[in-house]
C-alpha cells in the first residue's frame, strides 16, 4: 500500500516514466550571473517586503525577518523594579542553554576553575545540536590544512565572515576533534584508525567527520553525560529559560533572571560571568516556513542580549535547507539530508521533469525549488495546500544497485516508512524549509562581547560564518566558541568584583520602544511557538 | 501557527490522552494531536523528529491485548488510541572520570553491577522505538563485550522506554553510553594523521599562512578561492 494519496500517484507515475532515461541526463549547473538573477528572484531573503530594520538599541537599522524584529522589538518579562535582593542561586559562570555549544563552555568553565551553573529551556539535550545528522569539519588530512579550510569558509560565506572568527575556527578544529575523541565519541574509522572523511556542500577537501546518521546525537550525548559526571561542581537546571540578563552598576554582566515553566516563578541567578548559548530560531517560521529546527528554537539569545546593547549582526540572511519534507504532513518540514542528491537523486516537478542541477549551493538550489512550484506553477500540490517538488530517491538503486539507499540511508527509510512510504521504490515530495540562523550577537574571537562578562557560543552567534553556513561547520562552531566561551568566561569571573545588580536597561529599554512609538503586546524572548489549535 | 497543524479533512476521531477523551483529525502525530486538542507542550517534547527521545509514549489500542511504545513526534494516532506519555523515567546512573576508567569488564560490573541480573526477557527490546534489539546489547553487556555492546546500542536516543520496562531495573540506556564512551576513548583505533596535524598546529606551522590570508582583500581572496583545487570525489 502507498502512502500517497491517488492524486499524487498520478504525477509519481509521470515521474516513472521519464526516471530511465533521465538516470543518464543531468541538468546542467547554473552560471554565476543565473545563480545570481534566481536568488534574487526567489529566495526568500531577497523579498524586500518581508524585512523589517529595528529601530531600537544599539543595531538600530539592522535588517532582520520580520517574524524575528516582533520578539526582538517586544516587551521584557519583568520590569526594572523586579526583586533582585535574594538571588535563588549564585555562582561564577552562569551557562544558559543546553544543547552543544553549553555544554562545551559548561566543561572548560569548570576545568578552568569556576562554579557553573548551567540553565536551559527543556530537557538537557533537547536542541538543534541533537538533530545534526552529517557530520563535522575538520582540516587533519594530509592533503587537507587549515589555511584550505579558511578559504572554503571565507568562500561559502560570500566573503564577509570576520576573519579572526575563521582563523578560530579552522585552528581549533583539529584540536577539537581530540577532544571529542577522548570524552569518548565514536567517530566512523577506518580499520586502521584514519577517520572516514566525506566531502560536503562547498568543501574543496574531504574533512567531514561522522558518526554514522548521528553525528550530532553522539556529540550531544557524550558532552551531556561529561557534564553529568562533574554534577558536584556544574549544576543543571533544566525546563528554566532565562528570560532577561542583568547587569551590575557598572554595566557587567551580573547574571540572569530565569522562569521556571512548569511553576511560572521566576528567580534571578547571581553570576559573575555568562555564557549565552541559546541556539537559532526556526521555530519563528519566517515568511511562514516550515522548519528543520527543535521545539525552542524561537531566537532567545538575540532578544536577550541585544537588550543588554550588544550589537547583532548578519541577520538579514537565514539558511533555507533546499530539501525539507513536504509530505506527509505529519514530518512536514522535517531535514531529507543532502546525502540523498548526493547519492544522484534528483529533484523533478510534477511531470517527471529536472529543472535544476542537483547540488547548486543551497540557497540556489532552494530558489530554484520555490521558482519551479510558485512561477511557473509545476509543482506538486498536497491535500493540505502545501506545493512541493519530486526528489527522485529510487534513482539511488538503479544508479549504485538495489539495497544501496537501505544501506546509505537507514534513518530516512525508518522515517518514511512509518508513514508507508518505500523511498527505495517511490520519490519524496520536498519542499525548501527553514534550517540556520546565519547571523546573531557578534562575538570576538576569545568569545567575549562588548558587554563585559557576556560570552557568546554557537548558533545564537554572528559572524562566524558570515552570509552562509557550510554544513559541518555548526557543529564546528559549537565546540570551538563554547570551549573559548568557557575557557575566557572562567577567568573574568576569577577577576570581577561585582557591584549592585539592577535592571536599569529593562526602563531604559522600554523608554526607548515608546520614544519610537512601538506599541506592542508581544512579550519576549516567547520561549516556546504556539502550536495550540483554537477553533 | 498554521505551519504546524493543517488539517486535510474534517473526519474526527476519538483519541483519549491519559484516559480523557478528544477529538482530533486522522492524520496527525500524537505530539500534533495533543496540541490539536489544546494542550501546551513543556514536558514530553523536544525535536520533534525523532532525535532527542523527549516523547516516549506508552498506548493501547481499544480492542487489542497489546501494550504498544512509540515517539510521540513519529507516532500517528488511530481511532480508540489511549494515550500516556512517559517524558521522562528514573533510571539509576553512576558518576564516573571517564580518564581514570579501563576499558573492560570488571569496569562495566563495577559500576553497574546490575548488568548480570538481566533476565534475557525481552520487554526492553519490544518497547524501543528505535528498533535496537536493547536484549541483544545487554546480552554483550553481560559477556563484558564493550565493542559489540557500544556498536548495536548505537542509535539509542536514551528515551527511557526500555527501562520503565525492565522488571530487572536496568538502565539499559546509561550502560550503553558508558560501553560507547570507553570504546571510542580507549579501543576505538587511533587516528595517527589527527596527532599529527596536531603536532604541527603546535608548533605554529600554519600560523603564517592564516596572518596572510586574514590580512587579504576581497578580490585577493575571491582570486584564491577560485583556484582552490577540489579534491575529487
Ligand atoms: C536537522 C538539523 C541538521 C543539522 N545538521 C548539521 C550537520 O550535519 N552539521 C553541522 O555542522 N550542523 C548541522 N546543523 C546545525 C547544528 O546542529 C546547530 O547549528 C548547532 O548544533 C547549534 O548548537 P547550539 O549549541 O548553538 O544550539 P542548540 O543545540 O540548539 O542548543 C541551544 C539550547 O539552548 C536552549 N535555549 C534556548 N533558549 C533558551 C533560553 N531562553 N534559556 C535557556 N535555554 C535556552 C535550547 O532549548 C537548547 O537546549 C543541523 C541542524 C539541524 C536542525
Ligand atoms: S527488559 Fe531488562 S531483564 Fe528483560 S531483557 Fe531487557 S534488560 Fe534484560
Ligand atoms: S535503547 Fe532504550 S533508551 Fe535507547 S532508544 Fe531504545 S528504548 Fe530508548
Ligand atoms: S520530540 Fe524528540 S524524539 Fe520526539
Amino acid at each position: 500500500m502507498s502512502g500517497y494519496p491517488p492524486e499524487m500517484q498520478e504525477s509519481i507515475r509521470s515521474v516513472e516514466a521519464t526516471r530511465a532515461r533521465r538516470v543518464g541526463e543531468t541538468f546542467p549547473a547554473m552560471s554565476m550571473e543565473q545563480r545570481e538573477k534566481i536568488l534574487s528572484g526567489f529566495h526568500p531573503d531577497y523579498r524586500e517586503e518581508t524585512f523589517h530594520a529595528v529601530r531600537v538599541g544599539v543595531s538600530k537599522g539592522q535588517r532582520m525577518p520580520v517574524e524575528l524584529a516582533r520578539v526582538v522589538e517586544a516587551r521584557p518579562h519583568v520590569g526594572a523594579d523586579f526583586d533582585l535582593s535574594a538571588p535563588v542561586a549564585e555562582t561564577d559562570v552562569l551557562v544558559i542553554g543546553g544543547g552543544g555549544g553549553g555544554a562545551s563552555a559548561a566543561l572548560l568553565a569548570q576545568e578552568s576553575g569556576a562554579r557553573v551553573i548551567l540553565v536551559t529551556k527543556l530537557r538537557f539535550g533537547d536542541a538543534n545540536t541533537v538533530m545534526a545528522q552529517g557530520g563535522i569539519q575538520a582540516a587533519d588530512r594530509p592533503e587537507d590544512s587549515p589555511s584550505i579550510h579558511y578559504l572554503d569558509v571565507i568562500g561559502g560565506g560570500h566573503f564577509t565572515n570576520v576573519p579572526d572568527l575563521v582563523e578560530a575556527l579552522v585552528t581549533d578544529a583539529p584540536c577539537v576533534i581530540k577532544w571529542l575523541e577522548d570524552l569518548g565519541m565514536m567517530f566512523d574509522k577506518e580499520p586502521d584508525g584514519t577517520m572516514m572523511e566525506e566531502h560536503g556542500g562547498g568543501t574543496s577537501r574531504k574533512r567531514m567527520h561522522s558518526a554514522r546518521d548521528y553525528s550530532g546525537a553522539e556529540i550531544m550525548r557524550t558532552l551531556r553525560d561529561e557534564v553529568r559526571n562533574r554534577e558536584e561542581h556544574i549544576a543543571v537546571v533544566e525546563f528554566s529559560p532565562a528570560v532577561e540578563l542583568v547587569l551590575d552598576d557598572q554595566g557587567r554582566i551580573a547574571g540572569a533572571v530565569v522562569v521556571n515553566l512548569e511553576t511560572g516563578v521566576y528567580g534571578y541567578i547571581k553570576a559573575k560571568a555568562v555564557v549565552l548559548a541559546t541556539g537559532g530560531g526556526g521555530r519563528l517560521h519566517y515568511q511562514d516556513f516550515p522548519t528543520t529546527n527543535h521545539y525552542g528554537a524561537t531566537a532567545d539569545g538575540v532578544v536577550l542580549a541585544y537588550r543588554v546593547g550588544a550589537p547583532l549582526g548578519y541577520l538579514e540572511s537565514m539558511q533555507y535547507h533546499p530539501t525539507g519534507a513536504a509530505f506527509p504532513e505529519q514530518i512536514l518540514g522535517l531535514l531529507v539530508t543532502e546525502k540523498v542528491r548526493g547519492l544522484g537523486a534528483q529533484p523533478v516537478n510534477k511531470r517527471g521533469e529536472q529543472f535544476v542541477y542537483p547540488l547548486e549551493p543551497r540557497d540556489v538550489e532552494a530558489a530554484a525549488l520555490i521558482r519551479e512550484c510558485s512561477e511557473r506553477g509545476n509543482g506538486v500540490v498536497t491535500l493540505t495546500g502545501q506545493p512541493g517538488v519530486w526528489l527522485d530517491s529510487p534513482m539511488i538503486d538503479m544508479i549504485h544497485g538495489p539495497g544501496t539507499i537501505q544501506r546509505a540511508l537507514p534513518a530516512m527509510v525508518r522515517q518514511f516508512a512509518r508513514f508507508d512510504i518505500d523511498i527505495a521504490q517511490e520519490p519524496i515530495l520536498v519542499y525548501p524549509t527553514l534550517h540556520y540562523q546565519n547571523g546573531g550577537v557578534r562575538l570576538k574571537a576569545d568569545a567575549s562581547t562588548d558587554i563585559p562578562g557576556l560570552f557568546i557560543a554557537g548558533e545564537v552567534s554572528g559572524g562566524v560564518h558570515g552570509h552562509n553556513r557550510l554544513m559541518g561547520n555548526s557543529l564546528l562552531e559549537i565546540t570551538v566558541f563554547g570551549r573559548r566561551a568557557g575557557r575566557t568566561a572562567a577567568h573574568y569571573a576569577g577577576q570581577v568584583m561585582l557591584a549592585a545588580p539592577n535592571l536599569a536597561h529593562v526602563a531604559a529599554w522600554n523608554r526607548e520602544m515608546e520614544a519610537a512609538g512601538i506599541d506592542t503586546d508581544v512579550i519576549s524572548p516567547i520561549l516556546l511557538p504556539d502550536y495550540v489549535h483554537r477553533e | 501557527m498554521a505551519t504546524e497543524t493543517r488539517v486535510a479533512d474534517n473526519k474526527m476521531i476519538p483519541i483519549y490522552i491519559m484516559g480523557k477523551q478528544y477529538l482530533v483529525p486522522p492524520a496527525l502525530t500524537i505530539m500534533k494531536a495533543m496540541e490539536y486538542a489544546g494542550y501546551k507542550l513543556i514536558r514530553g517534547v523536544g525535536c520533534r523528529g525523532g532525535f532527542c527521545g523527549a516523547c516516549g509514549t506508552a498506548y493501547r489500542i481499544q480492542g487489542d491485548p497489546k501494550l504498544y511504545f512509540g515517539l510521540a513526534c513519529q507516532t500517528v494516532v488511530q481511532p480508540g488510541m489511549y494515550l500516556a506519555q512517559l517524558p521522562f523515567f528514573p533510571a539509576r546512573r553512576e558518576t564516573y572520570d571517564i580518564s581514570q576508567l579501563e576499558p573492560t569488564a570488571t569496569t562495566l560490573f563495577s559500576l553497574y553491577p546490575e548488568v548480570l541480573r538481566c533476565l534475557g526477557c525481552g520487554a526492553c527490546t519490544k518497547a524501543c522505538p528505535q528498533e535496537i534489539d536493547v536484549r541483544d546489547y545487554m546480552a554483550a553487556a553481560m559477556r563484558g563485550d564493550l565493542a559489540k555492546l557500544a556498536d548495536t546500542s548505537f542509535d539509542c536516543i536514551m528515551c527511557g522506554l526500555c527501562a520503565a520496562r525492565c522488571p530487572a531495573e536496568e538502565a539499559q540506556y546509561n550502560i550503553a553510553i558508558l560501553a560507547r564512551r570507553l570504546y571510542g576513548r580507549y579501543l576505538a583505533p587511533r587516528s595517527e594523521h589527527l596527532e599529527r596535524r596536531l603536532e604541527e598546529i603546535e608548533t605554529g606551522k600554519f600560523t603564517v599562512d592564516l596572518e596572510e590570508l586574514k590580512g587579504l582583500g576581497e578580490e585577493e581572496l575571491k582570486v584564491r578561492y577560485k583556484a582552490r583545487d577540489i579534491e575529487p570525489k
